[in-house]
């Protein structure tokens, strides 16, 4: 709790940006693993690099480490460029994905090892370090060595030997990896909380769209090398800007078609559907329509409507798949299961899909979509 | 069932079987005569008979001390030599050796292709008077006019070094190649500097390579007699050689025989102490 109300002293109310990437580009060899990459991270934000492997996620993590150097471009940590520091200077640390717990040493050991390289010594270490291993729940075990803890305390004492030198900015590296799914859920909301606790910026690289949701404030999502679209979770789900993230992140139903008015599509095998006015955005001619499968009603009622066949159900327990052939190609619809029983509706039966201006957006092209 | 269960059970043994019955028929069984034969008194001519003759042993301890205490000198200065050139060596294939580390560990094991005798051979020329090194190192002005290397004990020090080097190199190789990289990096990630990390993961985690070597090194050099006898004088004869004389050349078994166990139970000090002083947990290699 210290930790928290040091920062929370010692940062300013301002958005106060705590990593900032200019321009980065990395180059391996003749790959370009980041591209003129440009972001920065907001103090006291939880941030998450998004995107599926050899997106540049890592490498990216791995420059504002210090593990590898930009080709180009700079990188700053507050207001000092840090380029070309070396990883011990930069006042950042990592919480590796194997963890990377040092076998030789305890616990305690592990969790000293940043205040040891910075003279902190005696009582104020001893201090530290326990207070540290209690946040994160592992209090009296620091006698032991990382060999004799569970992957899941493994993984609490990584993430304290980097939280108790109080960084500037903590960098995770698929943390989670490792867990299996149930402890995955429950270190995802304390981390979050811890997070919380603490007010240190987070970065945090996954692949795990629905870890990068419930974790972070913002979402940069990643594809070859770029950021290919940046924003709140809300945002990202609700208001996609391309087709790659409107597949990445959760299921979408896309259509083309063709920009008709300021706020209509004609679709090109179907009716014309309206949309909010921003979702066009200057766009014209050939686009794409996307619709969230769940915000699809079966039956009229909205002021967008597609006549089909039901082709296949699924029943999935917290909501029903419908698979549904239209003249615009299959769509998919989940119904979400709020009384007992399927929703009605059945393979065969022939009916009309509707859904809300509101929540339909509007993609460049279908390109990039799975 | 019951017969299945029981062959389980003896499987262990039957696997340990060949190991023990080697051991038993070519090592405890001439022990026991090596003691035996340690306490017998006479000579060659009239033969030898047992009679609690623990004389011998005083006998040996009084007179070859320096020979005994130089044996331990040889090889502890061999030891760490051997050390302090494999370490980097051993280092530098295991980190950035890269694809060629099969082919330079294959250059550390090849003097292993050529016996001893003639690696050693090699070395008395390498050495002579007349050799490039001698000349060189006169020219230098680190040897007087006159000065020599061969018959110093500096040329059988380096003999046991280089020829019990691979028993260094090897066992380092392993454990620096053990060493999981992203442990250096997230050395580096807690402020620890290149150096900072070797001192405080890469070296700790290597030191089971280290007292592997360092045994493999002392106690075979401990009791070699061909490097003092090839490029040494007899003042530098370590007690390898006293015991080869005595039971080749002079026919005194008894005498050889008590060396024997006297030098036995000098290395079995040394390295009770040793392994204290390190930790036990090094030798066996649980630490990692």
């Amino acid at each position: 709790m210290t930790v928290a109300s040091e920062r929370a002293t010692s940062a300013p109310a301002a958005q106060k940006v705590d990593v900032r990437l200019e321009d980065v580009t990395k180059q391996f060899d003749d790959v370009v693993a980041v591209d003129r990459l440009s972001v920065g991270v907001e103090s006291g934000s939880f941030f998450a690099l998004l995107g599926p492997s050899g997106c540049g996620k890592t490498t990216t993590l791995r420059m504002i480490g210090g593990f590898e150097q930009p080709t180009e471009g700079r990188i700053y940590l507050g207001d000092r460029e840090v380029s070309r520091l070396p990883a011990y200077k930069r006042d950042v640390n990592t919480v590796f994905q194997s963890y990377a717990l040092f076998p030789h040493l305890s616990v305690f050991e592990n969790v000293a090892f940043g205040l040891r390289r910075r003279a902190v010594r005696g009582e104020t270490l001893r201090g530290r370090v326990e207070e540290m291993l209690r946040i994160v729940g592992l209090g009296g075990m620091g006698k032991r060595k990382p060999r004799q803890l569970s992957g899941g305390q493994q993984q609490r004492v990584a993430l304290a030997r980097a939280l108790v030198n109080k960084p500037q900015v903590l960098l995770l590296d698929e943390p989670l990896g490792a867990l299996d799914l149930k402890l995955r859920k429950q270190m995802q909301l304390e981390l979050k909380a811890i997070q919380h606790d603490v007010g240190i910026t987070f970065i945090h690289v996954t692949h795990d769209q629905e870890e990068a949701m419930t974790m972070a404030d913002q979402i940069a999502v990643m594809n070859q090398g770029r950021i290919e679209q940046l924003g709140t979770p809300t945002e990202l789900y609700e208001t996609p800007a391309t087709a790659y993230v409107a597949s990445f992140l959760g299921a979408s139903n896309l259509i083309a078609g063709t920009v008709s008015g300021a706020n209509t599509v004609r679709l090109h095998h179907g009716p014309e559907v309206k949309v909010r006015p921003a979702a066009i955005a200057g766009r014209t001619g050939e686009v794409a329509v996307g619709i969230r499968p769940e915000k699809i009603d079966l039956g009229g009622g909205q002021e967008n409507t597609l006549e089909g066949t039901i082709f296949e159900q699924a029943y999935i327990g917290v909501a029903t798949q419908y698979l549904v052939d239209t003249d615009c190609g299959r769509l998919t619809v989940y119904r979400q299961n709020a009384s007992p029983g399927l929703n009605g509706a059945a393979p065969g039966q022939r009916l009309t899909l509707s859904w809300s201006p509101e929540s339909t957006f509007v993609v460049d092209s279908m390109e990039g979509s799975e | 069932m019951g017969l299945l269960h029981r062959h389980r059970q003896l499987t262990p043994y039957l696997l340990l079987a060949p190991g023990l019955l080697w051991l038993g028929v070519f090592f405890v069984v001439p022990l026991g005569f090596l003691a035996y034969q340690s306490l017998q008194s006479g000579n060659f001519d009239i033969g030898y008979s047992f009679s609690w003759a623990w004389g011998n042993y005083w006998n040996a301890v009084r007179d070859y001390r320096p020979q005994f205490v130089r044996s331990l000198e040889y090889a502890g200065i061999a030891t760490v030599l051997a050390l302090v050139v494999s370490y980097p060596v051993a280092y530098w294939i295991a980190f950035r050796g890269g694809r060629w580390k099969n082919l330079l560990l294959l250059f550390i094991v090849a003097p292993f292709f050529v016996t001893y005798l003639i690696r050693t051979l090699a070395w008395e020329t390498i050495l002579s008077d007349n050799g490039f090194v001698v000349h060189t190192l006169q020219h230098l002005h680190v040897l007087g006019p006159g000065g020599r290397l061969l018959a110093t004990s500096t040329a059988v020090v380096t003999g046991i070094t280089y020829n019990f080097l691979p028993f260094m190199a090897l066992p380092l190789y392993v454990s620096l190649e053990q060493i999981d990289h992203r442990l250096l990096e997230a050395a580096q990630d807690l402020y620890a500097s290149k150096w900072k990390a070797f001192v405080r993961v890469t070296l700790p985690l290597s030191l089971p390579g280290v007292v592997a070597g360092t045994l493999l090194t002392f106690i075979p050099a401990a009791g070699d007699f061909i490097n003092a006898q090839l490029l040494g004088s007899p003042e530098n004869h370590m007690i390898g050689n006293v015991i080869q004389s005595k039971f080749l050349e002079l026919t005194d078994y008894p005498a050889a025989a008590s060396m024997s166990f006297i030098l036995m139970a000098a290395i079995l000090v040394a390295v009770a102490v040793y392994a204290r002083a390190v930790g036990t947990e090094q030798l066996t290699g649980t630490a990692v």
